[in-house]
């Protein structure tokens, strides 16, 4: 048996690895990615919770997670592909100026 | 050394398992391939494979030969780790998708263990949705192909195919959904105990008639889906050179290969396994002497080889065809004399059979039907395809709904 | 080491690995590929766990749907290698001494609570695919429906931000 703590402090690890890449990296997917990556470690979260107190609300909660990361996925993407067709770069530090 | 196997024995119980099946898979995915070019040469009036062995049965020897002796250039320019995981990608998850179909339902008892014909464990929970997570992640193998060759024609054939099975894969999805609301449960078992309520209706009582929207939108998603004919314009040799497997040379090209026809044997299997009974025999169960029939169907056809090959041509011919006919007769002939090993082969016979069926419908389609164009592709898949699916999932569910009120009164 | 113990620390140590490589790749279509190990480790870890069906859908949907929207929107956009640029010199050391002692406090506090969430014995109810599919069709069956509407409004976002302008 696996203690849920394992699980805790992985989820923890995840999300601040996550968190990193949020601040450190320059490409706007990447960053994108890292917060799918933080979106990913709640859920570990919860399932192992979910798992710690025996009831299987936890794993309905991460469906709807899931559900809402992908619909997060499509819009920031849409977003992202029409950032790109306007400024021709995918550098984060350069579109940080109303002005094209 | 016996406490390390007694104590690890469903270890290498499963391991032995995977070896047998990875031998057999390779094996008749070969020989689908040959099966392929003489189905699609005789239906073009045409010989196919016939000087490389008796009736070219040795043909996917050589052809295996080929592919390990070839020159595997890297072209110039290319993602070297993506270039080089793409195939494999591709034939891992192809083959670990066999992995979750059960061949037969009873037991074979080995030294005290009791052994399922199948890798999975019986009591695998999500069967058919494991399988789809594997078909999920198969558009990798082909988008990551096309995108890392660093060529105009594999980026657009990987694109276009990676989109195609995308979307043919939410119709894949929706289609099955009526057989599981039929049979209440994602394990592959279940669905065909499902079928095996009324046995004494045989051939009558398989998904296929209630589900027959869904088997028709199923088998199209799937062949849409493995990217074979009429759905093949990414990889069509007059449309693309060759689609996302251009620079792909001989063993990784071959990789692919093997991938696609390996899913095509797994679709064979879900389509027999969820909508015609899987191991289930055609005919009702009262009618005791139909078990005699794959005996019966075995020695028909070993002692058509034997006098085939007696007339063969090639010395080579004369002496081999006889032989794996006598074989195939003997095969036959311990069936009808052992009855134990016969009750325990009648559920793989069935099984395996309704998959050649099906591989055989796949190739049909192949030599007979037009490709079609991307969009009219693109169209029929999500104008077409998915609301007949969604109307399918309607359907079942009023009708399962109607006899649950009805039939409690 | 029993079983489950060793086959959680390999996942474990494949998804942490998954996530480095993340953040230490130059090119997004790596850092993509790296990712997808990630989820592939945890779903291995939810199957762990008991949690089958989370699993297979962590799989269709993140792995075999949102990471390749991913991947496609990486090739279509050419994002190629990020360019260097510098970090500020003056933010580093504070910023490392602030993660190391929010992280000091964070494992502190993990690493204490032994007795308050124990492992959990298997409570051996019905399967985890029944359970979760009667609680989403009677306790929760309203947030099921919103995430319905909640994709339909996503895909006509999608569809129209992706539009070419009619010029």
């Amino acid at each position: 048996m696996v203690p849920t703590n394992y699980y805790i402090i992985l989820s923890a690890i995840l999300f601040g690895l996550g968190v990193f890449a949020f601040v450190f990296k320059r490409n706007i997917i990447t960053i994108f990615m890292s917060i799918e990556l933080m979106l990913n470690a709640v859920n570990l979260a919860f399932v192992a919770f979910s798992r710690a107190l025996g009831k299987l609300d936890g794993q309905v909660f991460v469906l709807f997670v899931i559900v809402v990361a992908a619909a997060e996925a499509a819009v920031g993407l849409g977003i992202i592909i029409l950032i790109a067709r306007n400024r021709q770069s995918l550098n984060v530090e350069r579109v940080d100026l109303l002005k094209l | 050394m016996s406490t390390f196997l007694s104590s690890n024995a469903e270890l290498i119980i499963t391991l032995v398992k995977i070896a047998l099946l990875l031998f057999i898979v390779l094996t008749v995915n070969a020989y689908l391939t040959w099966f392929e070019r003489k189905v699609v040469a005789h239906m073009q009036s045409r010989w196919g494979p016939h000087r490389v062995g008796p009736h070219g049965l040795l043909q996917p020897l050589a052809d295996g030969v080929k592919f390990l002796f070839k020159e595997d250039p890297t072209p110039a320019g290319v993602d070297k780790f993506v270039f080089y995981l793409a195939p494999l990608l591709a034939l891992a998850l192809a083959m670990t998708s066999i992995a979750i179909i059960p061949f037969g339902p009873d037991p074979i008892h080995v030294f005290g263990h009791d052994v399922y014909l199948g890798i999975a464990p019986p009591d695998l929970n999500i069967g058919i949705l494991a399988l789809f997570a594997i078909t999920a992640l198969g558009v990798y193998g082909i988008a990551l192909a096309g995108w890392s060759s660093n060529s105009k024609y594999p980026l657009l054939g990987g694109l276009r195919s990676s989109a195609q099975m995308i979307s043919y894969e939410l119709a894949l999805t929706m289609s099955v959904v009526g057989v599981l609301l039929m049979a209440g449960s994602f394990n592959l078992r279940d669905i065909i105990n499902a079928q095996a309520h009324h046995p004494e209706l045989g051939i009558l009582g398989w998904n296929v008639w209630p589900q027959i929207l869904g088997f028709i939108c199923f088998f199209t998603a799937a062949i849409a889906e493995t990217n074979r004919a009429p759905f093949d314009l990414p990889e069509a040799e007059s449309e693309l050179v060759a689609g996302f497997h251009t620079e792909y040379a001989s063993f990784k090209f071959a990789m692919f290969f093997i991938a696609e026809y390996t899913s095509m044997i797994t679709v064979s299997c879900l389509c027999s396994i969820m909508f015609f009974g899987g191991w289930l025999s055609p005919f009702p169960a009262s009618w005791t002497f139909t078990h005699y029939v794959p005996s019966a169907i075995l020695i028909a056809f070993g002692l058509w080889v034997i006098w085939d090959g007696i007339r063969y041509e090639t010395i080579f011919g004369r002496i081999i065809l006889p032989a794996a006919g006598t074989a195939i007769t003997a095969l036959g002939v311990v069936f009808i004399l052992y009855p134990d090993i016969n009750t325990f082969i009648q559920a793989p016979f069935w099984l395996v059979s309704k998959i050649f069926i099906f591989l055989f419908v796949y190739v049909w389609m192949r030599g007979t039907l037009p490709r079609f164009r991307y969009d009219q592709l693109m169209a029929f898949g999500w104008k077409l395809l998915l609301p007949v699916s969604i109307v399918n999932v309607v359907l079942t569910s009023f009708t399962i709904l109607a006899k649950m009120q009805w039939g409690a009164k | 080491m029993t079983a489950p113990l060793a086959v959680f620390f390999v996942l474990a140590a494949l998804a942490v690995i998954g996530a480095v490589n993340l953040i230490l790749q130059k090119h997004p279509i790596h850092s993509a590929l790296s990712l997808i190990v990630v989820m592939v480790a945890l779903a291995g870890l939810y199957l762990l766990m008991g949690a089958e069906f989370v699993a297979a859908v962590q799989i269709i949907v993140y792995g075999g749907a949102i990471m390749v929207l991913f991947v496609l929107v990486i090739m279509l956009l050419n994002a190629g290698i990020e360019e260097h640029t510098s970090i500020s010199k003056l933010a580093g050391v504070p910023g490392l001494l602030l993660v190391a002692a929010l992280g000091g406090f964070i494992a502190a506090t993990i690493a204490r609570s032994t007795d308050v969430v124990q492992a959990a014995q298997q409570t051996g109810e019905m399967s985890s695919t029944k359970g979760i599919s009667n609680m989403l069709f009677r306790d929760f069956v309203y947030p099921f429906e919103l995430t319905s509407f909640l994709i339909l409004v996503a895909i006509m976002g999608a569809v129209l931000l992706a539009q070419r302008e009619k010029s």
